[in-house]
């Protein structure tokens, strides 16, 4: 169930639950409620920050707590840490606040990521909403990187309203390629905005790909991600080649809190990402 | 044959008058002995200096939201089934710091994880452990090693299990279906059985692994009888023939998995009060949270972590809002992880048929029922095999 | 606001929107010897809120904001459509008024189906009439679902 290629191992620390001190190098407001950080160590001593894409780190602030955040940089550079955080809880509240070479605890990464691997010679499909763009940006810089090993990809990115577009620089780049489809929807605009208006889904007949021969990532809220893959599954794309990425509440993200339990699965461990036709019949019942 | 090497899969004899020089041994190899204890009504685990501690001719009744103490009698040592207390208590404790860091001056929000204290605290001799509990500790072995989580796996290796074989089956005892119990066939450094007869009570000790043998060695034993181990077999077949509960686990996996909206989840739920109660008593629940602990003064915090339950309202919030917000969605979590989802995540059922979770129920909830009820349900029929 | 232009929809072949794919050939022939293309220049509206509703509108280029327009705020665009997607059912719905405002974003170009003829077309030919409808509901359900998952505000900060 989880991707064929093994994640790469947590940091070295000297207990599993302990954090290790990290520097905000880079800050970056995205956009009202979410910031993006770039994380390395203070001394610049490094082990390679490896990470699969849809890997997730947990984040510690001294005094405060911490919280799972998915990776969102770019997994060819292994020099940092890249989180993109939304004020949700008190964590993610404070994480707004950091400055630059404040210290972020860090402990991951965990989970078991895209399989980004299987999407070879694949036309590709990637759907986000909201934050849940963030941890597909590491698959599109890997696709990216190595442009030529896939096929037709084609990207959907919801928003609430145009304000709340995360990376709007980068996404203006994306949209330029000519070997990339980048179609940005958002749920309500005013005037300013001459881009498409409505869910994720609306944007799916535009999309161009081989049903059999394509792999779709899906991330965002589960009834989001619900709707994205009937229609997918209505287009033909078959149900072990959609995968989407399924969030509850990881308090260790070491399989042994209990917390983020999903039928057999934790979360933590054993997704976040899952095959859709894995856990389909788990996400229509109530209350799991 | 005293002061004579003890061998590992040898039967020893061991007189009931002789049993606090065996004691003895215990605390003279180092080890801080734990065992039963009869506090509050109700025999605990606690510390155990002399064969006093020990709920000598005491036994439990025990029932679907009843447990009492009683004597029996016969100056029995283990003569009761199980407590509310398990060895989770020690291997697992309800609160333990996990770390500690101090602030650090140069960077806003600085922090330096500080090491722990090295553990002096002497090992430990888990005294009167049964069959069920050993398969339970088996149990909370994989999960925390699945984990690697270096507090439990370092305190677990300084244990000395020395089992009992169980004289006594709990009314809500249902051991002999999981397959976990009455008779402790491994996973032991001793096991005792303890054989009362008119004029005569004796154990009769199993060496396990090498660490039980030194144990052994200087306790005034005799070489077993052929007959003795044959006693000591009836002793826990008679157990196994007199279980208060039995369940039927075959398909059990597929069952629950594939009933997530059986109407008895409702018929249940009506009378869950989500105390807590079986998560807590369970031997083998390992659901925990963790929170950081601000010292007053400022300049160190810890990172505690505590046993939680998927009974609580907040066990499942996220964004602030309970995923399992009603009684139904908590009870269908506890019951179908610990008797189904538990397979796919550790190969076992996660219910060893100790019976702790129906005795300390205070509405009475019985497992056994609720999965009977489910099973006999019209309709109802696992698809395909799977384990056990 | 009448920055378009009215021709006969010969250049845009009715049969091959997606909304007719499939229909009975002979039907579609019949309206679309009444069909005509209309063309929108960026800014335009194709349709005003509360005008009278007297065209079904197929888009085939372009894309085209539905809005609703209010004294007291901004103007809001609740969703957009573009080639494929078909533009107002309120020529079908009595008081026949549209209920939104619908604007061209960029140039756009559509078949109209005049809604007097359309209505006594799906009269006269009921079979054919309960066939363009069960075009029709669909993309009102999916529209209204879409809506719904809107109101939800999933990206939004969860409350």
């Amino acid at each position: 169930m989880t991707p064929a290629t093994a994640a790469p191992p947590p940091l070295p620390s000297p207990h599993p639950w302990a954090p290790v001190p990290f520097e905000v190098r880079e800050r970056a407001a995205e956009t009202v409620d979410t910031v993006t950080l770039s994380l390395a160590p203070p001394d610049g001593g490094v082990p390679p920050l490896a990470f699969r894409p849809g890997q997730f780190n947990m984040l510690y602030l001294y005094g405060i707590g911490e919280v799972a955040i998915s990776l969102s940089g770019d997994p060819g550079r292994a020099d940092r840490f890249v989180h993109t955080v939304r004020a949700a809880g008190k964590i993610t509240q404070a994480l707004q606040r950091v400055g630059l070479h404040a210290t972020v605890g860090v402990r991951g990464p965990y989970g078991g990521g895209w399989p980004v691997e299987a999407a070879r010679g694949q036309d590709v499909v990637l759907v986000g909403g909201g934050i849940g763009f963030a941890p597909l940006r590491p698959v599109l810089y890997e696709l990216l990187h190595h442009r030529d090993r896939y096929g037709r990809l084609e990207v959907i990115y919801g928003a609430r309203t145009p304000k709340d577009l995360l990376y709007y620089e980068e996404i203006q780049g994306w949209r330029a390629r000519p070997d990339l489809r980048f179609q940005s929807t958002v749920d309500t605009a005013g005037r300013e905005w001459h881009g498409d208006v409505g869910v994720v889904t609306t944007r799916l007949p535009e999309c161009r790909f081989d049903p059999p021969r394509t792999i779709a990532f899906l991330c965002g809220p589960e009834i989001m991600m619900k709707r994205t893959a009937e229609a997918l599954l209505a287009r033909g794309i078959p149900p072990d080649r959609i995968w989407v990425a399924l969030e509850r509440n990881m308090k260790c993200a070491l399989g042994i809190c209990g917390h983020c339990q999903f039928g057999p699965e934790f979360i933590c461990r054993d997704g976040p990402v899952f095959r859709y036709d894995t856990v389909d019949r788990f996400l229509s019942v109530r209350e799991l | 044959m005293d002061g004579a090497e003890r061998r590992v899969g040898e039967r020893y004899l061991l007189e009931r008058r002789e049993f606090p020089a065996f004691l003895a041994a215990l605390s003279a190899s180092g080890y801080r002995v734990v065992g039963p204890t009869l506090r509050d009504g109700a025999i605990v685990y606690g510390e155990i200096r002399t064969e006093s501690d020990l709920p000598i001719g005491w036994t439990d009744r025990q029932e679907a939201g009843t447990y009492r103490v009683v004597p029996r009698g016969d100056g029995a040592l283990f003569g009761y089934a199980v407590g509310p207390h398990s060895w989770k208590k020690y291997l697992f404790p309800s609160r333990e710091r996990l770390w500690s860091a101090r602030a650090k001056e140069g960077s806003a929000g600085g922090f330096e994880v500080e090491p722990e204290p090295a553990g002096a605290d002497p090992p430990l001799a888990f005294l009167g452990v049964r069959a069920c509990e050993l398969a339970a500790i088996a149990i909370q072995d994989r999960a925390f090693t699945m984990a690697n989580d270096v507090a439990y796996l370092r305190r677990r290796e300084r244990i000395l299990r020395v089992a009992v074989q169980c004289g006594v089956a709990g009314g809500t005892c249902f051991c002999v279906s999981m397959g976990t119990g009455p008779a402790a066939a491994g996973g032991f450094d001793l096991a005792l059985t303890e054989l009362i007869a008119p004029e005569h009570h004796r154990f009769l000790i199993e060496v396990g692994s090498p660490a039980g043998a030194k144990v052994l060695t200087g306790v005034p034993l005799a070489a077993a009888p052929a007959d003795s181990a044959r006693e000591a077999e009836e002793v826990v077949a008679r157990t196994a023939r007199s279980m208060g509960r039995s369940m039927r686990v075959e398909g059990i996996r597929d069952l629950l998995v594939q009933n997530p909206e059986h109407p008895r989840w409702n018929d249940v739920a009506r009378r869950c009060l989500a105390c807590t109660n079986c998560t807590m008593a369970c031997p083998t629940c390992f659901c925990q949270t963790s929170e950081e602990v601000p010292e007053l003064a400022g300049g160190r915090v810890e990172r505690w972590r505590r046993w939680d339950s998927c009974f609580t309202t907040g066990f499942s919030e996220l964004h602030g809002t309970a995923i399992r917000k009603s009684h139904l969605g908590r009870y269908r979590q506890w019951m179908t992880h610990k008797l189904a989802t538990w397979y796919d995540q550790f190969g076992s059922s996660g219910c060893v048929g100790c019976g702790r979770c129906i005795t300390w129920c205070p509405v009475g909830i019985d497992l056994t029922v609720e999965v009977e009820a489910i099973r006999s349900s019209p309709g109802v029929r696992p698809s395909e095999p799977s384990p056990p | 606001m009448t920055a378009s232009r009215t021709r006969p929809g010969s250049d845009l072949p009715l049969a091959e929107h997606r909304f007719f794919h499939g229909m009975d050939p002979g039907f579609l022939s019949e309206l679309a010897a009444h069909a005509y293309a209309r063309e929108f220049e960026t800014g335009s509206l194709l349709v005003r809120e509360g005008d009278p509703a007297e065209e079904f509108l197929l888009i085939f280029h372009g894309k085209v904001a539905l809005e609703i327009e209010l004294p007291d705020r901004p103007r809001r665009t609740l969703q957009t459509i573009g080639p494929g997607e078909v533009l107002g059912w309120s020529w079908l719905v009595p008081p026949h008024r549209w209920r939104l405002d619908g604007r061209a974003l960029k140039p756009t170009r559509a078949l109209g189906l005049s809604a007097s003829h359309l209505r006594s077309a799906l009269e006269a030919r009921p079979e054919q009439g309960y066939r363009f409808l069960l075009r029709l509901v669909p993309v009102l359900a999916q529209r209204l679902e879409n809506t719904r998952i809107q109101l939800l505000d999933l990206h939004g900060a969860p409350r």
